[in-house]
C-alpha cells in the first residue's frame, strides 16, 4: 500500500471528523500501529482542529469542572465525612419527634380516659345527692310532725284523755289529746293490735245524757302509721271517746260487744 | 503511548484521568457546543452533561472505533444538536443566525490571551469561504461525507480533497 497517497488522500481528516464507516476507521487503527507517519499524521490533525474547535470557546470552562467533579462524586473521601456528620443529626431529630408525638399520643388518651372516668363519678354522686336530699326531705317532714306532737303535748289547752281497756280488750288502752281550739284529737292509739283482715278501728264521741254516739271516721291507716299518732277532726261537745272494730268501711253505729278501749272526758 | 494509557485509566473509572481529558478537551467539546447553540449558559450546562456522560460510557469506548477526541466530539455534537430540537430551545431561539465559526473566532476578545490566538485570527481572516464551509459542517456539525456533498453541491471526492487541503493550511498556521 503507499501510505503517502493513502495520507493525501484526505481520510484521515474524516477519521478525526468521525464521519468514516466501523469497517474504514478499523483500517486506519491498524495502519497507525503499522506506519508511525500515519500516526504522526493523526496526531496533526487532531491537534490542529482541537486548537480550531477550542477558540470559538469565550468561557473558562474550570468552574464547569467543579461542578461535574461535584455530580460524579469526584474526592468521595470528604462526602461520606459530609453524610457522617449530618446523618445522626438527622436520626436525633426523627427519634426526638417520634417520642414526643407518642409521649404526646398517650397523653391525650389518658385525658380522654380520666374525662370519662370523671363523668361517670360526677353522675354517681348526682344520684347519691338527690338521694340524700329526698332522706332529708323526709327527715324534715318528720321532724316538722314530731315539733307538731310535742306542740300538742306541752300545750295547757288540751285535754288528755285515757281510754281503758273494756270487756274482752281488757289489756288494750289508747289515749285521746283533744286540742278544743282547734277542733281536732290525736288519738294515741299504741295500745291496740293490729286489726283482723277485714275490719278498721272506728273512733267515737260520745254525749252521755243520752247516750249518743257519733262517729268520728275510722283509722284506715292503722298498720302502715309508725308512731300510732292520729289526728282527727272533732267538733262535738264529746263527754267521753271510744274505739270499736268495725267491718271495712265502719259503721252507722258502734258494735258494743267490739268496744276496745272507752273514756270519759274529766270535768274541767 | 501517553493518551493511549490516559484514556484506559479513563475507562477505568480514574478520576485523575478524567480531570487531565476534561483539561485537554473541554475548550474544544465547548467551542462545538457553543457553535451550535449560541447561547453561554446552555452551552456549558450542555457541556457539562457531555463530559458526566462520557464518564458513565467510558466503559462503550474502544481505540479501534476511532480517536478519543473523535468520540467525545460526537457526543457533544449529538448533545447540542438534540438540545436545539428541544421545545423550550426552539422558543427561545426563533431565529439562530447562520454564522459559521469563523465569525465566533474573529469576534473572541478571549482569543487575545491564548497561545495561537495570533495565527487562529489570521488564518480564518484569510480562509476561503469553501474552506469556511467544509469544515464547519465536518467538524462543527457532524455532517457525514456525502451529506457535506449534498450541502455544498459537490462531489463527494471534492470534498475530501478540499477538506484535506484546508486542514494542512490550518496546520501550518496553529502548530508550526
Amino acid at each position: 500500500m503507499d501510505i503517502k497517497a493513502y495520507i493525501e488522500s484526505g481520510i484521515l481528516e474524516l477519521y478525526v471528523a468521525g464521519t468514516l464507516s466501523e469497517k474504514e476507521n478499523e483500517e486506519v487503527y491498524a495502519l497507525m500501529h503499522k506506519h508511525p507517519e500515519v500516526l504522526q499524521e493523526v496526531l496533526e490533525i487532531e491537534a490542529a482542529i482541537v486548537k480550531l474547535t477550542a477558540s470559538t470557546s469565550q468561557r473558562d470552562s474550570d468552574h464547569i469542572l467543579q461542578r461535574i467533579k461535584q455530580t460524579l462524586g469526584f474526592g468521595s473521601d470528604n462526602d461520606t465525612k459530609l453524610i457522617s456528620i449530618a446523618k445522626p443529626k438527622y436520626n436525633w431529630i426523627t427519634y426526638t419527634g417520634w417520642a414526643a408525638s407518642i409521649v404526646l399520643a398517650a397523653g391525650l388518651l389518658w385525658t380522654v380516659n380520666q374525662n370519662k372516668q370523671l363523668q361517670s363519678d360526677i353522675q354517681i354522686a348526682e344520684t347519691q345527692q338527690s338521694l340524700l336530699e329526698t332522706q332529708i326531705a323526709n327527715s324534715k317532714n318528720n321532724l316538722k310532725d314530731a315539733n307538731v306532737l310535742i306542740n300538742v303535748l306541752r300545750d295547757d289547752n288540751i285535754t288528755k284523755v285515757p281510754l281503758a281497756g273494756q270487756g274482752n280488750f281488757a289489756s288494750t288502752f289508747a289515749k285521746v289529746y283533744w286540742d278544743k281550739d282547734s277542733d281536732r284529737i290525736f288519738l294515741d292509739a299504741q295500745g291496740l293490735p293490729e286489726p283482723p283482715e277485714g275490719k278498721v278501728y272506728q273512733v267515737w264521741s260520745l254525749t252521755l245524757t243520752p247516750l249518743t254516739p257519733t262517729s268520728l271516721g275510722t283509722i284506715d291507716r292503722f298498720t302502715a302509721d309508725a308512731n300510732k299518732i292520729f289526728e282527727i277532726k272533732n267538733a262535738n261537745e264529746s263527754e267521753a271517746f271510744g274505739i270499736t272494730l268495725e267491718p271495712d268501711g265502719g259503721s252507722e253505729s258502734p258494735t258494743m260487744d267490739q268496744l276496745y278501749t272507752l273514756g270519759v272526758v274529766s270535768a274541767s | 503511548m501517553e493518551l493511549d494509557q490516559l484514556v484506559e485509566n479513563f475507562k477505568q473509572k480514574d478520576e485523575k484521568a478524567f480531570e487531565k481529558l476534561y483539561n485537554m478537551y473541554s475548550d474544544s467539546m465547548h467551542g462545538v457546543i457553543y457553535n451550535i447553540l449560541r447561547d453561554h449558559d446552555i452551552a456549558q450546562e450542555v457541556m457539562q452533561d457531555v463530559f458526566i456522560k462520557a464518564w458513565h460510557k467510558g466503559d462503550s469506548y474502544s481505540s479501534k472505533k476511532g480517536r478519543f477526541f473523535t468520540w467525545i466530539l460526537n457526543i457533544a455534537r449529538n448533545a447540542a444538536i438534540d438540545k436545539t430540537r428541544s421545545k423550550a430551545f426552539k422558543n427561545s431561539k426563533q431565529n439562530l443566525n447562520s454564522d459559521f465559526f469563523v465569525d465566533i473566532i474573529e469576534g473572541n476578545e478571549n482569543l487575545d490571551d491564548k497561545t495561537d490566538a495570533i495565527g487562529i485570527k489570521k488564518f480564518v481572516g484569510k480562509l476561503a469561504e469553501k474552506c469556511k464551509a467544509v469544515i464547519e459542517l465536518l467538524y462543527f456539525k457532524g455532517y457525514t461525507q456525502s451529506e457535506a456533498s449534498e450541502a455544498l453541491d459537490m462531489p463527494i471526492g471534492t470534498i475530501k480533497t478540499r477538506n484535506r487541503n484546508c486542514i494542512q493550511e490550518l496546520r501550518n498556521l496553529v502548530l508550526n
